[in-house]
């Protein structure tokens, strides 16, 4: 497999949010618009890319018996990690996502990617792996994000284009699941297409 | 690919694993300890600095405790030449929808309302949180007021206060803390005399 | 009277999988059937209150005195894990039969977001029921964790059984599966926004 097909089949043909559905949590609780999406997709690729590549280096050395408590101390770190930085630098951005940054940990994506692809690859490909499936993940809660955004209060990355509200219900918790529903018919829609 | 598995050496592993970790968080949180605070510090200020008029002191050097109700309230108080020219109140309410809402309110020194500025609160995206001057003006109605002459609860209760759409509750609560607020300046008003 | 507010709150107004999106993996996932659904509703019960209950005492008796709160997610996802593995220990010594029906589901409950999110909540988070917002105790924080899981089983089984009878009506091609089940759980979880401003 190229590199370049590494990076770019996380965004389309093993999208972990449309396809694997994996992630599912912060998929529908962060995405009220646009911009939150973004956030928690990009703290979510750096955990991914700084734990892949680190859990490939340490896969020779860890017994196989240990080797799911081992990755998730590894991983729970880095969140942790990711949690302080964002606490020092950008801490609007974590007010508002909150307690799923801690929860990271717990995203089946990051010790999913650990267990299936960096214990059994080499460093550089675990890194672009991580960045690959982080950039799909943090595609999808973008757009995710967008379309409730859009319908939900009538504006795109925070600029409005009309007056009063949208749609309510698409920035409640019940428009997430919908918006999301269609969401993954349209993308597989989609990509049985470009795919064939 | 993965080591034999033993009781020795996946106990070493754990515990090396831990360590490890350990001292690298240890680090990160050292490293990044004094940003936090001044990140947290800054907000403040920056919450001071947009509810009260111009002020030449620094007012989170002069800030003291007033109790009302018997809750603790910092207030921060500004001047400017020697000259009070308001405070601002960090008041705040557990009377939310999704729990405690942290204001800052700026009091001129008649008593009328600067301006207000949403420390910290859990309402709901797109409802409640509307209350925040970057999602809607709603807040922007108690600018110029003084409560001494504007019942600080909303039309629904007998009040002047235009509230959210579909969030009453926010609304009331965001009154409930501005009117903690208001008793707070009372009474340093009154100490003063 | 608390209590009863806690429960009312977590169950229906709060509920944790269709307002805090919390746990949505195992709800999508392992809700094809009720009685599965019962099953692994039981089994993060028993986790939540084990591991709320352990990480509560860890917070407040180890990470706060020693200033070293930021190792609280390394800590508690570690708690977790081990508390998840004992119970499968345990359970398989003292009660085969009740091992048999939460076993498969135990492992699957270490990367269920909904323990670390309640075990998080519950030392971070002021809760107010009625009264002033305070941080829980132990006793209210064991409660808050059962009667979340309660709630999440409320949520679970109503789900599966939506989904039982998805299965017998016609769907279209590209909707059927986990498409069609985010919608209904979408209509679900506007169903349970009548619940709010409850407590």
């Amino acid at each position: 497999m190229s590199r370049l097909s590494i990076i770019t089949k996380g965004i389309i043909k093993e999208n972990p949010t449309f396809v694997l559905l994996l992630g599912m949590c912060p998929t529908l609780g962060t995405t009220t618009s646009a911009i939150n999406g973004m956030g928690m997709g990009l703290a979510t690729t750096a955990v991914l890319f700084l734990s892949n590549m680190f859990i490939s280096l340490l896969a020779g050395l860890i017994p196989a018996k240990v080797r799911i408590p081992a990755y998730i101390v590894i991983i729970a770190s880095f969140v942790t990690l990711v949690q302080l930085v964002m606490q020092a630098y950008m801490s609007s951005l974590y007010e508002t996502l909150g307690l799923f940054i801690p929860l990271i940990v717990v995203n089946c994506i990051v010790l999913g990617r650990a267990e299936a692809f960096a214990s059994k690859n080499g460093v550089l490909d675990s890194g672009l792996d991580g960045i690959g499936m982080g950039l799909g993940f943090t595609c999808s809660l973008t757009l995710l994000g967008l379309v409730r955004e859009i319908l939900g209060s009538g504006s795109a990355f925070g600029y409005k284009f009309i007056d009063g509200d949208g749609i309510l219900i698409f920035v409640l918790a019940p428009g997430a699941f919908i918006a999301l529903g269609y969401l993954i018919v349209l993308f597989n829609k989609f990509r049985s297409k470009v795919l064939k | 690919m993965a080591k034999e598995s033993s009781f020795k050496n996946m106990v070493l592993t754990l515990t090396i694993v831990c360590l490890v970790t350990s001292a690298f968080l240890a680090v990160a949180y050292s490293v990044t300890k004094d940003p936090i605070e001044a990140a947290n510090k800054a907000k403040i200020n920056n919450a001071i600095a947009g509810v009260l008029p111009e002020f030449d002191n620094n007012p989170s050097d002069d800030v003291f405790m007033v109790e009302s109700e018997g809750k603790q309230i910092k207030v921060y108080p500004a001047s400017k030449d020697g000259k009070t020219v308001g405070y601002a109140v960090e008041s705040f309410t557990n009377k939310g929808f999704g729990g405690t809402i942290v204001l800052m309110v700026g009091f001129e020194a008649d008593g009328k309302i600067f301006n207000t500025s949403v420390i910290s609160h859990a309402e709901t995206p797109g409802l409640g949180d509307k209350m925040q001057q970057s999602k809607s003006d709603f807040s922007l109605q108690f600018n110029g007021k003084n409560p001494a002459d504007f019942n600080l609860s909303v039309k629904k209760d007998g009040g002047d206060v235009d509230a959210i759409t579909a969030s009453t509750i926010t609304s009331r609560a965001f009154c409930d803390a501005v009117a903690t607020a208001y008793k707070v300046f009372e009474k340093i008003k009154e100490d003063k005399k | 009277m608390e209590y009863i507010l806690i429960i009312i709150s977590a169950v229906f107004v709060n509920n944790i999988l269709l307002s805090q999106f919390l746990g949505i993996c195992p709800f999508l996932g392992v809700s094809n059937k009720v009685s599965t659904a019962v099953g692994m509703s039981g089994a993060v019960c028993f986790v939540m209150a084990v591991a709320t209950m352990l990480t509560y005492l860890l917070h407040y008796f180890i990470l706060v005195p020693l200033g070293i709160t930021f190792m609280q997610t390394v800590s508690f996802i570690v708690v977790i894990a081990s508390v998840v593995q004992m119970v499968e220990i345990i359970l398989k010594k003292i009660s085969p039969s009740l091992y048999q029906a939460l076993g498969i589901f135990l492992p699957l409950i270490t990367t269920n977001c909904a323990v670390l999110g309640v075990a998080i909540l519950v030392v971070s988070k002021e809760f107010s029921f009625g009264g002033e917002a305070h941080m829980l105790n132990l006793v209210e924080s064991v409660w808050y964790a059962v009667s979340t899981a309660l709630g999440f089983g409320l949520a679970m089984t109503l789900f599966a059984g939506l989904r039982e009878q998805l299965e017998l009506s016609s769907v279209p091609k590209d909707f059927r599966g986990v498409p069609i089940a985010l919608v209904t759980a979408g209509i679900l979880a506007m169903a349970f926004m009548g619940f709010a401003g409850l407590v």
